[in-house]
């Protein structure tokens, strides 16, 4: 009898079939020159478990998709379910609220979250140790480097507890080795959760480095231009030959999208 | 299969390694400075500015410039306050009006901080009385002192009329511009967590706002102080005690120019030394907690 319920149980977390459904979403934001379309009619599923990277150039809309599905805006058109609850969010900038620690940035996190206070100091310094920060509980924000301060972040974003992590150009204003780094962070991370993440960037090798599906999205306005599986086994890293030969293909294709503007 | 897990396994304390390196390179050395650099750098340039300007008062007393009627010897000031120690009034004196501008002060504080919550939050608020507020602190708070005496007479309640309507326009504008200041992204960063509306507030809005609200704190002080001031001397009465706005009055009645000098020192060394003790300590201990103090 338990083994039945069990496997019911099991049964409907297997029916959830995606952590993030965007269906034929649209956006156009009106201006002083009139309405711009955003997006136009973008269709996207991200499985549970899924890391799937957003490719795009400049004005194919990447953010504000991250933003709608974040719920911090809405579409014009079309519809964005989430079913495992709020996405977590991280952004370029790391964030973090400067007047409180690093471990206290995290029980913020976990305080709105609903966690009894008793269980938010182990909890964070259980996040910590999972970004490897196990003695930065106490630091304060700007005593953190760079590649520190974004691995707090992910920390946070963790403590949320969400199914779904999206993330907009993390690692975009870090330097290649500390980048490098954190890709390999983030992958093991992502590893020993069972999260699902949606991973905004314009850098080509990153998206492959990274993701297990990439998404091509056309500029002005943003559709779903290409999708590309990408069968390497994790650990990749940067340089590895078949990352830089898929990074060819997809960057080829980008570069015909972004043709197509300086033709009329 | 097995050299593949090993490869693994290398790669990923390879891993943990190069980020414990990179995290000891980039790591921010902080140093707390040295008393003797604090004495050097923040205490003896205000001494000698203050040396400088005792003996250039001294010359120009011993070059008799004037009379000594118009300007009085530093020794006599200083054998005013001398007496006033001596006879014990000089700390009932200063009390008498410290305390009343600390109680205005924080009757101030309460006052303005929801205003200006109000003022900075809600946007028909804003419209309807900001400009009057901001416009508020540019009256000078003495002109408010006829209009008190008229409604409440000669007493402590129109004492903390004029204070508090000198200093809660300054609080409720340093917040109100600390809260404009809040940086957009700490808002978007706060609704994703999920501080929204009143969690909002008190999570991120008010701690991110602190540094201006600080500031208008200060200026909320120097509001209060001197609006005190202008009420102690205009409205000096025996019921009210003795208060260093009187003291200043009273020179002025019985012709004793060294008293008038002492009171308006006194006048000024304790608003100098409550800013000092009080305000920026405060302040700089939140600038340096955000790593704000650049040195």
């Amino acid at each position: 009898m338990a083994t039945t319920l069990a496997k019911a149980a099991e049964g409907t977390a297997v029916e959830q079939t995606h952590a993030a459904r965007i269906e034929h979403v649209s956006k156009s934001f009106s201006g002083p020159a009139g309405t711009q379309l955003v997006l136009d009619d973008v269709s996207l599923d991200v499985a549970p478990g899924e890391f799937v990277t957003l490719l795009g150039a400049s004005g194919c809309g990447k953010s504000t998709l991250l933003n709608l599905v974040a719920g911090l805006d809405r579409p014009t058109q079309g519809s964005i379910a989430t079913p495992g609850g709020r996405p977590a969010l991280m952004f370029q900038e790391h964030a973090l609220f400067p007047w409180l620690t690093a471990g206290k940035n995290i029980e913020l996190a976990l305080r709105l979250r609903g966690l009894p206070r008793a269980e938010r100091r182990p909890e964070a310094e259980r996040l910590l140790e999972l970004v490897r920060l196990g003695g930065a509980y106490g630091k304060r924000v700007h005593e953190l480097s760079g590649g520190m301060r974004q691995r707090v972040a992910l920390a946070r974003a963790l403590a949320q507890d969400s199914q779904l992590l999206l993330m907009d150009e993390p690692f975009a204003a870090l330097d290649a080795i500390t980048r490098d780094v954190l890709h390999g962070e983030l992958t093991r991370v992502w590893e020993e959760t069972n999260l699902s993440v949606l991973f905004v960037t314009h850098n080509v090798r990153e998206a492959v480095r990274l993701a297990q599906r990439v998404v091509l999205l056309s500029s002005r306005p943003g559709r779903v231009a290409k999708e590309w599986t990408v069968d390497i086994a994790q650990p990749r890293r940067i340089e590895d030959a078949d990352v830089a030969e898929l990074s060819l293909e997809i960057t080829d294709h980008l570069r015909g999208e972004i043709r197509r503007h300086g033709q009329h | 299969m097995a050299s593949t897990d090993t490869a693994t396994t290398v790669r990923k304390d390879d891993l943990a390694g190069l980020e414990a390196g990179l995290d000891a390179l980039d790591a921010v050395e902080l140093r707390r400075t040295p008393v003797r650099e604090v004495l050097l750098k923040k205490v003896l340039p205000p001494s000698l500015a203050v040396l400088l300007v005792l003996a250039v008062w001294q010359l120009l007393v011993s070059a008799k410039v004037t009379e000594e009627t118009k300007l009085p010897a530093p020794s006599a000031v200083w054998d005013g306050l001398a007496d006033m120690w001596l006879q014990g009034t000089l700390l009932d004196v200063i009390w008498t009006s410290v305390s009343r501008g600390l109680s205005g002060f924080l009757l101030a504080l309460a006052i303005g901080t929801p205003l200006g919550l109000l003022v900075a939050r809600v946007k028909f608020v804003r419209a309807a009385i900001g400009p009057i507020l901001s416009g508020l602190q540019s009256l000078p708070s003495v002109a408010w002192v006829p209009p008190a005496v008229l409604w409440f007479g000669l007493n402590d309640a129109m004492m903390y009329t004029v204070i508090l309507l000198g200093a809660v326009p300054s609080i409720a504008n340093g917040l109100v511009s600390g809260v404009d200041q809040v940086p957009p992204l700490f808002l978007r960063a706060g609704r994703t967590l999920g501080a929204t509306g009143l969690k909002g507030t008190w999570h991120v809005v008010l701690p991110a706002a602190l540094p201006g609200y600080l500031a208008g704190l200060k200026q909320g002080w120097a509001f209060s102080w001197r609006s005190l001031m202008a009420a102690e001397i205009i409205a000096s009465s025996p019921d009210l005690g003795l208060g260093l706005g009187q003291l200043l009055e009273n020179g002025r009645n019985n012709i004793d120019l060294p008293g008038v000098f002492l009171a308006i020192l006194l006048i000024l060394v304790v608003g100098i030394a409550i800013d000092l003790l009080i305000f920026s300590p405060l302040e700089r201990w939140v600038l340096r907690s955000r790593g704000l103090l650049v040195k």
